[in-house]
Order: C-alpha cells, then structure tokens, then sequence
C-alpha cells in the first residue's frame, strides 16, 4: 500500500528527468502525452510504490509535483 | 536668511542635504572633490548615507538603488565620470526613478584637463545614456543659482520620477561666493516624501503579485516598452512651458550674446561695458538647456538684432546648434570660443562684439 | 492525506518559468522562495537582479524585483540595504554578472561588508546571450567564443569566487554548494536561509555559491549535464563552507 502519493501539475513539467532518477522507488516516468509547450510531462508509473519522500518534488526545478503523505 | 562665503561644491551639497537628499555615493575626480568630501561629514549629522563608490559606475548604480528604494539621492562628478555614469541614469530614466546628479563639466575629450569647460553641452542635453530619454538640464551661472537649482531638482526629480542634471563646470564648481542657502526640510518632511513613494519603492511588500514593487528599467514585451517610450515623449513635450532664461537688455539690443553657466555671466559683464561704450548689446542666457528656451529667441526683433554672438567654453561649439535650431536662420551667428580648461576672456567677447558691429 | 511538499507561493500561482528543461535558476528561485517563506521574510523581500538568465525571472516571481544594470546588483544592493536596513535584500546573479563585468561592484561590496546576501549561480557558461566564454568556464570547455575550448594561455583559469572572497576580512558567510542531487538541493537550500538570518541579524556580507547546469549551452541534456557537475564542475568548484564567521563567535 502506498503510503505517499505524486500529483504532476503537466503544464509546469519541461521533462527534465530529475524526479524520475532521483526516485528512490522508481515510481516516475516520462509520459507520452504532451503539455501545452510540447513537453512530454512525468506520471506516476507505479504508484504504490511511493514513499512520500518528495524527494521529486524537492528536485523539480519548476514545482511540478505535489507530494502528500497517506 | 543668512548668507554664507562658499564655494560651489559645497553649496550644492549643502542645498541637496536640506532638500532631503540623504543618499549620496561618489568617487573622486577633480574638479568636484568637495562633494564626496563634505557630504561624507554632513549626511551622517541628519541620518543620511554617504558611500564612497569603487567608481563612477558603482556609484550611479548605488543612487539607482537607494532611489528606487524611496530615497532622495544625489550623485556628482565631472565629465569622463559623467560618461561612466550614463548607464546608470538611463536605468533611472527608463524605470522612471528620480535622482539629481551634477556635472562640474572640465576640458575635453578622454581626460581632457581638470580646468572648466563647456565641452559636455551634447552629452548632457542630448545623449546621457542610451535609448534617447530627455532629463531636465538646469545650467548654473553662480554660486546662489547652483544651490537654487540643486534644491528645485529634487523636487522636479520627484514630481515627474526622472533624474535630473545640474550642468555646472569647474568655476562654478571651485569658487567660493557669498550664497543664501535654502530652508533645511524637517524630518518630518524628509519622512513624508519616503513614505509617499512607499507604494512603488523596492523595500519588501505583503505577498500579492499585484501590489509588489516592480523596478523595470526595460520591457520584455516590445509593445510595452513602445508605450514607455510614447509616456515618456508626452512627459518630455509637458516641460516646454518649464524652460527659462536670463533675458537682459534684449529690448533695443542690436547684437545679441548668448551663452549658458560661467560663460553667460562674462558675457552678461561685457554686454554692460559693451552698453557703456554705445554698444546695443543684450544677452539671452538659458537657465534649462534642456527643455531649451526657444521662446527667448523668438521674442527678439530681428528688424533691429544684427546678430547673434554664441559664447560659449568649447571648441567645436556644440551649444550654438541648439540656438541655431532656436533662431531659424532669422539673422547671423557668430562665435567666440575657447575650451581645453581655458576660461572665456571677457575681452575677446568684446572684441567679437565689436568686430560684428564694426563688420 | 496530507500534502507535504508543494511549491512556494512566493512563485506566481499561474506561471511557468522560461528557463530550459533542467535549468537550476528555477530551482535556485524555488529555494530562495521556500528560504523567505519559512524565515517570515516575504513581506521585506527585495531581489536585486542582474542581467543575464540570472534576470529573466522577475514576471515570475511576486515579491519585490530591481533589474540592475550588467554587473551592477551589488552596487544596486549596497544603495538599497544602506537606506533601508529593514529590507531583506539579495542579488541574484549569473557567473558573467557577479564575476566579469561585475567583479569590481562584487569584491568592493564584499570588502565593504555590505550587509546583504548574494545568490551567485555559476553555470560556467553565458547562457542568455548564446554559451559565450565565462569567467567561471573549465579549461577545456567549449565556448561560443572559446571555439577550440578554454586555453589557460588565452584565456587565464576559471575564477573561484567563494576563494576570493574568502581573502577579504569583512565578508561573515561564503559557502559553494549545487543542486544537482537531493542532498545538494537542501544544502543550498539551507544555505540561504542561513546567508537571510545573518542579514537580518546584521552580520554583514554572506555569499552563497550555486554550482548549476546549462544543459543547453553545454550541449548536453539535463541528466547528461547532471554527469558534468559530478565529473568535470565539482572537481574545479570543491562545495562547502568556506567562512562562517558564527563558529568563530562560538
């Protein structure tokens, strides 16, 4: 059971790839759908694994993940 | 009020601490050392700040700061110092932010000499800074003059948030007159004019995008840039009815001399002697160069003027292109020169006089 | 279900940066934003911008912004802090603002122990204008105007900044961190909050040094870069603290 969980605001997403290497759970990936700026923004590919570290949120440069704790 | 034996770097000094200046940063160059000097003494004693900039640049920047931060702030220097400085009072012109600065002007170009000179008539009136802002241009011919200048400057600095420039040189600069300085603002006062810029001043705001302080000294957008500028030339045209000069003896005059700062006041000496020897001779001295007084011109007769003789302490003339734009080719003009430091002989102005009257 | 992390309102709720995908300014500009939100100081909040990408991120932000000249901000600082001691003031700049043009403004209002912070972000590189030859730039590096790569006989060695300012007497804080891993990310985070209390306690002149990327004027993408901070920027710009005058005060 999960005991954290992500929620990418896609518009701020650039794609840069911060969160999904420093995830420890591996739990972000780069999506396929496309924001309004053309960049392929993150999702939460295994969601149960989150932790609530927000390490992700931490590393994004432009706060495009929100991290609550379960 | 009192008068008091000054010399001129320290009177507008003094007249810019009792106008409530209470920032001044500036860096030493001769002709204008006193003002660094005694307001480094002064502004201490009524709560300002003085800094002694690493260079001109700085401390143009540091008045940039404090100005935009609310305080009334001076800062001075002398021709190439001037030059180092024009960045910075475009930043000020183009974010609307005012300041007073002053120019003891000296020879030139490139070090030039340390004696005065009128050899920054174009830099200061026409091309400060980049980007073709216009700054009122306030030219002392005494003592008294530069202090009353130096006191109305802050208020026009304020009033219409520009910076503004006392054009002075090394006489003005260096000499020591028996002067009336102005009423010192109170606190209170100086408190009151902080606290009105409060609203658009960069001293920290409640959380709210809307109300912050926003200094910008340029636009992204060049829509909003172009309509700084449109703000900015409207502003510019509403000082035309600002502009003044000395008109004296002008009436029944035959030859007219014209010149602005030290060199208006020997010529206004020979237009007197020049009168005592028969000579209808009359003096037109703008006191704004910028915005020029054209109105002087045109009020002459030019039935009776012959000519009109361009005094002026720089070599080429540079002054005498805007009487020119003023007097539209209505009658000659001739020129009596000297510039490198050397001060206008008021002889040779005679002499030019005389030379066109004979001629 | 609570939400622990979210990023600084001191950022417009509706706006993106402009900065490149995996540019650290907007990480740099996040921390700052958390540091004057977590110290209560947003309401005395005053950047003094440089010129540069150091400089594009005045729409962006909510609290009080000055644009100074090219390498004047900390001119601009000094006159702002001096008259209005109240304000929480800092420069925010680039490598070509705080270490080119800007060195004499930089090192005089060190010297002069100015009591404001400055955020420098040293990215090696002028991003703005196109990836031109830095003061900061590693020898060997490639740059628009370095096109065979940084030759010391040309073009002199990279400037360590924090070093320099660590000579002079007045300055009270210098530290040199990055943000290119999480742990990183909340040094320089506490960093800043520790340069904003010493100002506010009136120490005098703090510093802190950001070792950042520019993926796109190192021609590398944003992971890549991250390997060139580790591998070649680190190495050069060793992080930690290079004075904190408090331990002396013991």
């Amino acid at each position: 059971m999960a005991k954290g969980k992500i929620e990418v605001i896609k518009e701020r997403c650039k794609s840069c790839g911060y969160c999904v290497k420093y995830c420890p759970k591996q739990v972000l990936a780069i999506g396929k759908e496309v924001n309004s700026k053309g960049y392929e923004y993150v999702y939460a590919a295994n969601p149960d694994d989150c932790i609530g570290c927000a390490i992700c949120g931490r590393m994004c440069p432009d706060g495009a993940i929100d991290v609550y704790k379960l | 009020m009192s008068r008091v034996f000054m010399k001129g770097t320290e009177a507008v000094a003094e007249a810019a601490v009792r106008a409530g200046c209470r920032f001044f940063a500036g860096y030493p160059i001769t002709p204008q050392n006193e003002v660094p000097e005694y307001l480094s003494r002064r502004l201490p004693e009524v709560g300002g700040v003085f800094v002694q900039g690493e260079s001109e640049v700085a401390s143009v920047n540091m008045v940039y700061g404090a100005a935009a931060a609310g305080t009334r702030s001076m800062t001075s220097s002398s021709s190439p110092g001037i030059a180092l400085k024009s960045e910075g009072v475009s930043y000020c012109a183009s974010a609307r932010i005012p300041m007073v600065y002053c120019n003891f002007a000296r020879g030139g170009p490139g070090v030039g000499s340390i004696q005065p000179a009128q050899q920054d008539y174009l830099q200061a009136t026409k091309a400060s800074g980049n980007g073709g802002f216009r700054m009122p241009v306030l030219a002392p011919a005494t003592v008294q003059e530069a202090v009353d200048m130096t006191y109305r400057a802050f208020d026009w600095a304020d009033r219409d948030r520009t910076p503004v420039l006392i054009l002075a040189d090394g006489v003005i600069g260096t000499m020591m007159e028996p002067v009336v300085l102005p009423e010192m603002k109170s606190d209170e006062e100086v408190a009151a004019i902080k606290e009105s810029k409060k609203k658009w001043a960069c001293i920290g705001h409640p959380l709210d995008y809307a109300h912050r302080s926003w200094i910008e000294p340029g636009q992204w957008s060049t829509q909003k840039m172009q309509k700084c500028n449109e703000d900015a030339a409207a502003l510019y045209r509403s000082w035309e009815k600002e502009a003044e000069a000395e008109e004296y003896q002008t009436e029944d005059a035959e030859i007219i001399l014209t010149a602005y700062g030290i060199s208006g006041r020997i010529a206004k000496s020979a237009v007197n002697l020049l009168r005592a020897e028969g000579i209808k001779a009359g003096l037109i001295r703008p006191k704004t160069v910028y915005p020029f007084p054209n109105y002087a011109y045109d009020k002459l007769d030019y039935g009776k003027v012959k000519a009109i003789l361009d005094v002026e302490m720089s070599i080429p003339a540079l002054f005498v292109e805007d009487v020119d734009m003023a007097v539209k080719g209505r009658c000659p003009i001739e020129t009596c020169l000297c510039s490198g430091g050397n001060i206008m002989s008021r002889d040779a102005v005679i002499a030019a006089a005389k030379k066109i009257m004979e001629g | 279900m609570e939400k622990i992390y979210t990023r600084t309102k001191t950022i417009q709720e509706d706006k993106v940066s402009g900065f490149c995908p995996g540019c650290m300014h907007s990480t740099v500009i996040k921390l700052v934003g958390e540091a004057l939100e977590e110290l209560n100081l947003v309401d005395k909040a005053v950047c003094v911008q440089g010129i540069g990408c150091c400089g594009l991120h005045m729409d962006y932000i909510a609290y009080d912004d000055i644009t100074a000249a090219h390498g004047r901000a900390c001119a601009v600082a000094t006159g702002i802090k001096r008259t209005n001691p109240g304000s929480l003031v800092f420069t925010y700049q680039g490598d070509g603002d705080f270490a080119s043009i800007g060195l004499a403004e930089s090192v005089s209002a060190a010297n002069r122990g100015e009591n404001f912070t400055v955020i420098f972000v040293n990215n090696g590189i002028y991003g703005m204008t196109g990836g031109q030859l830095s003061p900061t730039t590693l020898v060997g590096m490639k740059a628009t105007t370095a096109p065979k790569g940084r030759d010391p006989k040309e073009h002199g060695y990279p400037m360590h900044m924090c070093e320099i300012l660590n000579e002079l007497k007045a300055p009270y804080y210098l530290e040199r961190t990055s943000c290119n891993n999480p742990a990183n990310v909340m040094k320089t985070k506490n960093a800043i909050k520790k340069a904003f209390q010493y100002q506010m306690e009136g120490k005098g002149f703090s510093m802190v040094e950001v070792i950042t990327s520019c993926p796109t004027n190192w021609g590398l993408d944003p992971l890549k870069a991250l390997d060139f901070i580790e591998e070649k920027m680190l190495p050069e710009y060793p992080l930690g603290c290079f004075r904190d005058r408090s331990k002396e005060e013991g």
